[in-house]
């Protein structure tokens, strides 16, 4: 295994017009796909279809064919929401937060990342929707001038939610779409073939690659990342309001935006590695998503999974100073309750599991890297699973405790989005250039600060062509 | 080609290998006394839009104005129902509760903003735009590729078919192609 402190974060000889060959020749060459596509796109197109059954079903019956139930309401839907849209935010912490950080080795990981964050956030959308009972009727959610004449209530952060979520939708998909006009145009230009040329055509609005384009270009981009900063703060923190406004035990605690945040980052990379270290060995990307990368991404696995783990103890410290008992009941209720193996299974993956990490034997071991991310991935949707129902399950009134647990129909509504995640991930690799050509070209210039050598020779050898074609 | 009307031609397309090159060229065009000059290039090159002698600051401007809006926008609609269109009494409490109504307000802000940029760099690049007299030039696809492209428009009062060629060749270009408008 090579040490990643002596990889770069871009390996290789390349010149610019390999750069364009490798990653724009995934989606140019439709016929040179690896099985593993077929073999991941088939399974996530067949978790797809269990989705879109268990909604039918849904729709059909209602949500009592789901677990919930009086006391806990919330369940799987609110347990899955948070899970998937806390995975979504790793996308935006690496196009914006680290662009702004002027860290060049996130060009190579953005583009995969920020469209991880779309489809993580359509995943997480459908649940509070499904949850409502009544999808159909869900724009009562917005505010919009009804023959009811009654409008939503803004003091709740269940509506702060509809906006927080939609919002970051609404400018994931345009910071994603912006980065993509410049490598639309490559495309474009590189396509031999008609269909491709038109569609990538309009998709590029006719992007030239003027100087001064770029330079209004480049400005958008950076006040566009500086406005995700707060935004993808902001969208966790408001999720976690959810819980910290109410008065329930265990939520109502102001550690909770900042724990939340860390906890999504955390679950965000794990899912960013889970797909880019398949990825990179089925495309042929290892040039490009390199050791270096694998290895800085673990590292923000640990710093985030030990914020995670700090969070942990300050719920117990806070529980025990509070001097209130009913949130001392509800931690020894986490502890020796009925759903303590949940609680240990947690601590286990998000508090000790990622302590490996901070062997570099470890992060540079592929197959130990991929479990640890596996086992955070299952580890945060403990957490919110513990978050949710065991707050709820036993609060205030004895007499109103109960128990809860997912149905059938729970579990295939999860698993389906599983797969509705697979499957829109595969269609973007095939169909997007899935890493951004031309900051890459960039980042190479950058690097070597002149034209490597094998585009010179290349380079040489054309103006000779040309020379004698005028001749 | 040659003996084009100049009326009918859109500019001189001069190619380059490399970033520092095409600075240099534009620079040295720029001193020449070329003013309708545009330079093309696969990522963008720090130096190149002094060079041609780009300034354009109203891009922050458009998107601070977006995110005003949005921030009145998203008040301004949580003040309208909770004051003036729906007032509800709860105990006597205030109608106008603004702290609670700063989250919404907040991504009212980040949102229009957002929209201001994307819509505004866009609009004030002339995009969408898929047809352009440079598309008529078969190596200018390269310009998104790995090629550095200098364009001197005909429409340039120093423009001179046989001269600026000749300038744009001392240059160092590669090729110098004439583009039909």
């Amino acid at each position: 295994m090579s040490n990643p402190s002596t990889e770069r974060i871009l390996n290789g000889e390349h010149s610019y017009l390999t750069i364009d060959g490798r990653i724009g020749g995934v989606v140019l060459d439709q016929r040179k796909h690896p099985l593993p596509w077929y073999v991941t796109f088939a399974i996530g197109f067949g978790l797809l279809q269990v989705m879109m059954l268990a909604f039918t079903w849904l729709l059909y019956k209602g949500v009592g064919i789901w677990g919930i139930n009086i006391p806990v309401g919330w369940g799987f839907a609110i347990i899955n929401f948070v899970w998937w849209i806390g995975i979504g935010h790793a996308g935006t912490l690496i196009s914006a937060i680290l662009l702004l950080m002027r860290q060049l080795w996130r060009n190579s990981i953005n583009r995969f990342a920020e469209a991880m964050t779309l489809f993580a956030v359509m995943c997480a959308g459908l649940f509070p929707l499904l949850h409502t009972g009544r999808p159909w009727v869900a724009y009562w959610l917005f505010p919009y001038p009804s023959v009811l004449g009654v409008w939503p209530q803004f003091r709740s952060p269940l509506v702060w939610d509809v906006f927080a979520v939609s919002t970051y939708m609404t400018v994931s998909a345009l910071f994603w779409y912006i980065g993509l006009i410049p490598d639309f145009a490559t495309m474009r230009d590189k396509a031999r073939n008609r269909l491709a040329q038109i569609v990538f055509g309009i998709l590029s609005m006719g992007w030239r690659g003027s100087a001064g384009h770029w330079f209004r270009y480049e400005t958008a981009y950076l006040i566009l990342a500086g406005l995700s900063t707060p935004l993808v703060l902001s969208v966790h923190s408001i999720v976690s309001f959810d819980f910290a406004v109410s008065i329930i035990p265990g939520w109502h605690t102001t550690i909770f935006p900042p724990y939340f945040v860390a906890g999504a980052i955390y679950a965000g990379f794990a899912m960013v590695l889970i797909l880019a270290i398949p990825i990179r060995a089925w495309y042929g990307l290892k040039d490009f998503i390199t050791m270096r990368h694998l290895d800085w991404m673990a590292k923000f696995m640990l710093g985030t999974g030990l914020v995670v783990f700090y969070g942990y103890l300050m719920e117990a410290f806070y529980a025990w100073y509070s001097g209130n008992k009913y949130e001392q009941y509800m931690m020894m209720n986490r502890w020796v309750g009925p759903y303590a193996p949940l609680y240990w299974a947690l601590i286990v993956c998000n508090g000790i599991t990622p302590q490996f990490l901070w062997s570099p034997k470890v992060r540079r071991n592929l197959a130990m890297l991929f479990t640890i991310s596996v086992v955070v991935s299952i580890g945060m949707w403990l957490e919110r699973f513990m978050i949710v129902v065991e707050s709820l399950h036993r609060d205030f009134l004895p007499s109103s405790w109960g128990m809860y647990a997912g149905t059938i129909w729970d579990w295939a509504t999860f698993i389906g989005t599983i797969g509705f995640f697979t499957f829109n991930m595969f269609l973007f690799i095939r169909f997007v250039p899935m890493i951004n050509m031309f900051e890459m070209k960039d980042l190479l210039h950058k690097i070597t600060g002149r034209v490597p050598a094998q585009a010179i020779t290349q380079r040489a050898h054309e103006a000779a062509e040309l020379a004698e074609e005028r001749a | 080609m040659d003996k084009r009307d100049k009326s009918q031609l859109y500019g001189l397309l001069a190619e380059f290998g490399d970033a520092e090159e095409i600075v240099v060229a534009a620079g040295k065009a720029r001193e020449a006394g070329y003013t309708r000059l545009d330079a093309f290039t696969p990522f963008p090159v720090h130096g190149l839009p002094e060079a041609i002698g780009f300034r354009d600051v109203l891009v922050p401007w458009l998107i601070f104005i977006g995110g005003v809006c949005g921030a009145l926008a998203g008040f301004g609609l949580q003040y309208w129902i909770n004051a003036v269109d729906y007032p509800m009494d709860v105990g006597g409490r205030p109608f106008v509760t603004w702290p609670s109504f700063i989250p919404v307000t907040f991504e009212c802000t980040v949102l229009f903003a957002a929209f201001a940029a994307v819509i505004g760099m866009l609009m004030l690049n002339g995009l969408p735009r898929p047809h352009h007299p440079l598309f008529n030039s078969d190596r200018f696809g390269r310009a998104s590729q790995d090629r550095f492209f200098l364009c001197i428009e005909a429409r340039d009062p120093r423009f001179d078919g046989a001269a600026t060629r000749r300038f744009l060749e001392e240059l160092g270009a590669l090729s110098v192609e004439e583009v039909p408008a």
